[in-house]
């Protein structure tokens, strides 16, 4: 490991210009002739649009245009889609309703969409847009997760009788039924987790430019994906040919799923450029973002888990209705199935699984991914199911956890996944030494001398990141490939641009993918770019999520620098008239191995670009590009243990420790690393803690901005105590298995289970709030 | 429509204003300095702190009418003749940022923070401080950190603060 190779902790080389307020974000693009957009959404949850006035709000100051749903689909502009296709267990596809980016003749959800106004500037888009006339006939509507199914219910699509949009099953159902009858012990909980709402800083915004000159658009938005968002725009809204439109992610403020998917506004604001004849900003306030968004999770679960006479685990039992909202969003459906049922054997050797997931409408905002997407709903499920069975067996958790973890690798689970390699004993002993568990009793006394209630609680979670390989997800219903382009360009000079279909927005890409070239070749980081985030530039990607830029991102990086340092040598070793086997790259040098013989990096490179004097037959440069795709998903796991102290006069819990002993297989930076456990931590325990979405019975979001939405902030939260160990993934050529999600993933169920020891009550649902925490006290009395 | 002037980072600029026009919007907009973000609508996130005559202000909370006559200095502002300001260079060192959008306002507010303990800070107070300033990617682990070790720096007059 050099200074700057892989597994130094290397200082950013992004952060110059974020500590500067240089960073360029959508919002802070400006193109002349630019004007400002404002979407009128519907006020209403479930409602007939009977009339669309726009007449007055056209006499509006500064207006340019007010564009409506109807003038949308006449121009060939297409609906929504979702992009992976769940069939239920009847074999028949799941049921999309149609979702039209502007509502024409139902709204289904308050916020939806139904009219664009662009003016002169924002203020006088959205006084514009307060005089558009919009008449709606009220309809029923249906919120709640536990009552989409009802018989009944008011019904959102005609396309999904019911609100059923798939019912889905994984596992052996009679294997499981077998298992569990043989059973000594069974643990049956309701688990409930609630909806989130991802809340990246930086609020979703977009820029839509039209050429009229060149039939061409342009469109800067805030996507981690903005190569798999051209091609949707393209291939399925009817926008553009690919050719004639260029997308660029600049800077983007945080993601955490919600920027993956193509929504309403972006998809409008290009049309509406051209519709007008002007470029058109629209950037989200915060409570549009609150409504707008894909919000995540949203899942009620009955588990049931089957235990032997040796409390070795036997069977598991799902049933999972999962709250998709009003529309399908782009990947909403392989969350709650794919992204979830198919982890729900965590570190345990269980030998039946049978899962059933029901996705239904409601008339709240879409679901989707959300930081973890499906694997945070599976740590819950399974690690509260542990942590209660293990009081009522009366055995220690972390001992009952041991007893049925898996240790021989590969391992099939009943459930798909294939996990390649892991050691959960080491993240184990290491948690539970860093944690001191040994000693929890003694503080626990402690504590109550106090007058305070103290709990520790565990969570051993395994999840699953860069989703592959691209013809297995292709199997199972994905409509996109899952897998990475790089192109390495080596300047004449021996500089070096590193173009990523990947996408960073705030993960460090610009450093950790330049550590790479740095470990190869020995040049200084300094000299190396990461070039991303515009379809103009990198041919082609599919971006950042479900924490697969290490496994696969960086994987197409090294496939592509193993082709260009076989060409380098090949000049090399002709310029120094050795053999190529002999020729080895290092600090900067191409040496002959065993010789004083050498050249400069910068003189190969020159070599390449003037041509003078190649190996016969050799193409001139010194550039290649490579597509990875993977042969298997990575498996991260590890354990998490909480402990904290509860007030019983006012139920406010405090976090005392949080340690995290994360198996990330190989690391590239752990400066990077430590802090994506952290920020995933940050939001498991804000869900746990402090995070809950509200809608009332008429289906208006009550926590719609950060005054109603409890936010985690630095007070809320203690500093964490992080540590890796080190499993490397057999299926990729760095060992990485990911790790983004994992704190977020493996928290949660850590701190309710900390709380539910500590008040001795074990019924308790997320966000535990000082109310909360005081009436399940108040329960166990 | 108000007439706005105003010292910002170092030079006197004058432009009008319509007069609901907030001093964030006057920022960003009107002189071009982006470095100032807005990421709510209720002056809960803090991306938007900028020093007003020498204390951290929300510019989301003030007219830019309002503002008018007064001192600013925004993130671009910060440090001295092409220096990195303490705080900047331990946000940094210290990996307290990650997309980058908050981290103008908390560095910003933690400027202030510092200005205002001088004889030093601990951890307890710098979470309190920061009620004001949302991240969502760091957790604040390595943002509490940073401005400990920026304290501790400047405190020391290892460092001159700008």
């Amino acid at each position: 490991m050099g200074v700057e190779g892989i597994g130094a902790r290397v200082l950013r080389k992004e952060d110059k210009r974020f500590i500067t307020g240089k960073g360029r974000y959508t919002d802070d693009m400006s193109v002349p002739g630019m004007k400002h957009a404002a979407f009128v959404r519907s006020p209403h949850a479930h409602a007939r649009i009977t009339g669309i006035d726009v007449e007055t709000a056209k006499k509006m100051p500064g207006v340019i245009g007010v564009l409506t749903g109807a003038e949308l689909k006449a121009d060939g502009i297409g609906n929504l889609i979702c992009g992976w296709m769940i069939h239920s267990k009847d074999g028949t596809p799941m049921k999309m309703g149609a979702w039209s980016p502007l509502a024409t003749d139902t709204v289904r959800y308050v916020g939806d969409a139904v009219v664009i106004v662009v003016a002169d500037t924002k203020g006088q888009a959205r006084d514009a847009a307060e005089a558009v006339d919009i008449s709606y006939e009220e309809l029923p509507v249906v919120v709640k997760t536990a009552e989409a199914l009802n018989e009944g219910a008011p019904q959102l699509h005609p396309e999904a009788p019911g609100n059923l949009i798939f019912d889905w099953d994984i596992g052996d159902e009679k294997a499981t039924n077998g298992a569990f009858a043989g059973a000594a012990h069974v643990t049956k909980m309701d688990i409930v987790n609630g909806r989130l709402v991802p809340n990246a800083i930086e609020p979703r915004a977009t820029l839509g430019v039209y050429d009229a000159g060149e039939d061409h658009y342009t469109c800067w938005t805030t996507s981690q994906n903005p190569h798999v968002a051209r091609l949707v725009l393209s291939a399925f809204y009817n926008v553009a040919p690919e050719n004639k439109l260029r997308v660029i992610a600049p800077d983007v403020g945080g993601g955490f799923g919600s920027k993956i998917f193509i929504y309403p506004e972006e998809l409008i604001c290009l049309w509406a450029s051209k519709k007008t004849g002007v470029p058109v900003k629209w950037v989200a306030d915060r409570t549009e973002s609150f409504l707008a968004d894909a919000h995540g999770r949203d899942h009620i679960t009955h588990a049931e888990l089957a235990f032997d006479k040796d409390n070795r685990i036997l069977g598991l039992k799902v049933q999972t209705i999962a709250n998709l909202g009003a529309y399908m969003s782009l990947f909403s459906s392989s969350v709650p199935t794919y992204l979830y049922a198919t982890l729900l054997s965590g570190q345990y050797d269980i030998p039946a699984i049978h899962a059933n997931v029901k996705a239904v409408y409601t008339n709240t905002a879409p679901v989707d991914a959300y930081r973890g997407a499906g694997r945070p709903e599976a740590s819950y499920v399974l690690e509260r199911i542990m942590e209660t069975a293990a009081r009522e067996l009366k055995v220690s958790p972390a001992e009952l956890r041991r007893k049925n973890f898996i240790r021989v690798f590969p391992h099939q689970t009943p459930v798909i996944m294939n996990y390649d390699a892991g050691d959960f004993d080491a993240t184990l002993d290491a948690a539970l030494k860093a944690a001191d568990y040994a000693g929890f009793e003694k503080r626990r006394g402690e504590a109550a001398k106090r007058g305070k209630l103290r709990g520790i609680g565990l969570s051993c979670y395994i999840e699953a990141c860069g989703i592959a390989p691209s013809a297995a997800v292709g199997s199972l219903g994905a409509g996109v490939g899952l897998w990475e382009s790089a192109e390495v360009r080596v300047n004449a000079i021996g500089t070096i641009e590193i173009l990523t279909g990947s996408h960073s927005h705030g993960q460090g890409h610009e450093t950790t993918f330049a550590q790479l070239a740095t470990e190869r070749f020995g040049v200084p980081i300094d000299s190396i770019s990461i070039v991303h985030g515009d379809t103009d530039k990198v041919q082609m990607g599919m971006g950042t999520y479900g924490s697969r830029s290490g496994a696969v991102g960086m994987s197409a990086v090294i496939k592509a620098l193993d082709k260009v340092e076989a060409k380098a040598k090949k000049i090399a070793a002709h310029l120094l008239e050795a053999d190529e086997a002999d020729i080895e790259i290092k600090d900067g040098d191409v040496r002959v191995a065993g010789t004083d013989k050498s050249l400069p990096w910068f003189q190969v490179a020159l070599a390449a670009y003037t041509a003078h004097n190649l190996p016969s037959g050799m193409e001139p440069g010194l550039k290649e590009g490579a597509f990875y795709d993977p042969s298997n998903f990575t498996f991260p796991g590890g354990c998490h243990i909480c402990e904290v102290e509860v007030d019983p006069e006012t139920g406010v819990t405090e976090i005392i420790q949080f340690v995290a002993a994360d198996d990330f297989g190989k690391v590239i930076n752990p400066m990077i690393v430590e802090g994506q456990v952290h920020g995933g931590l940050a939001q498991g325990i804000g869900q746990a803690l402090l995070e809950g979405t509200h809608y009332d019975d008429t289906g208006q979001l009550l926590t719609a901005s950060f005054m109603d939405y409890t936010m985690p902030r630095a007070q809320n939260l203690p500093s964490f105590d992080v540590m890796t160990t080190e499993t490397p993934c057999p299926s990729n050529p760095l060992g990485i298995k990911g790790c983004g999600e994992a704190g977020a993933i493996g928290s949660p169920p850590a701190v309710i289970n900390a709380i539910t020891d500590a008040i001795r009550n074990n019924n308790l649902t997320m966000p535990a709030t000082p109310q909360t925490v005081w009436n399940a006290i108040q329960a166990a009395k | 429509m108000a007439k706005v002037e105003l010292f910002v980072n170092g030079r006197a600029v004058t432009g009008e204003a319509e007069d609901r026009t907030l001093l964030v919007h006057f920022l960003r907009e009107t002189l071009g300095l982006t470095g100032t973000h807005v990421g709510c609508d209720t002056s809960q996130c803090g991306a938007c702190v900028v020093h007003v005559d020498g204390r951290a202000v929300k510019s989301c909370t003030m007219l830019a009418a309002q503002a008018s006559g007064s001192t600013i200095t925004t993130i671009e502002g910060l440090g001295s003749s092409g220096e990195l300001h303490p705080l900047q260079v331990a946000f940094r060192e210290n990996h307290a940022l990650q997309c980058g959008f908050c981290t103008p306002g908390m560095i910003m507010t933690s400027v202030d923070m510092i200005r205002r303990h001088p004889n030093g800070l601990d951890e307890s107070t710098v979470r309190d401080e920061l009620e004001g300033n949302i991240c969502r990617c760091t957790g604040y682990h390595n943002i509490v950190k940073a401005v400990l070790d920026a304290s501790d720096k400047m405190g020391k007059g290892a460092v001159k603060a700008a």
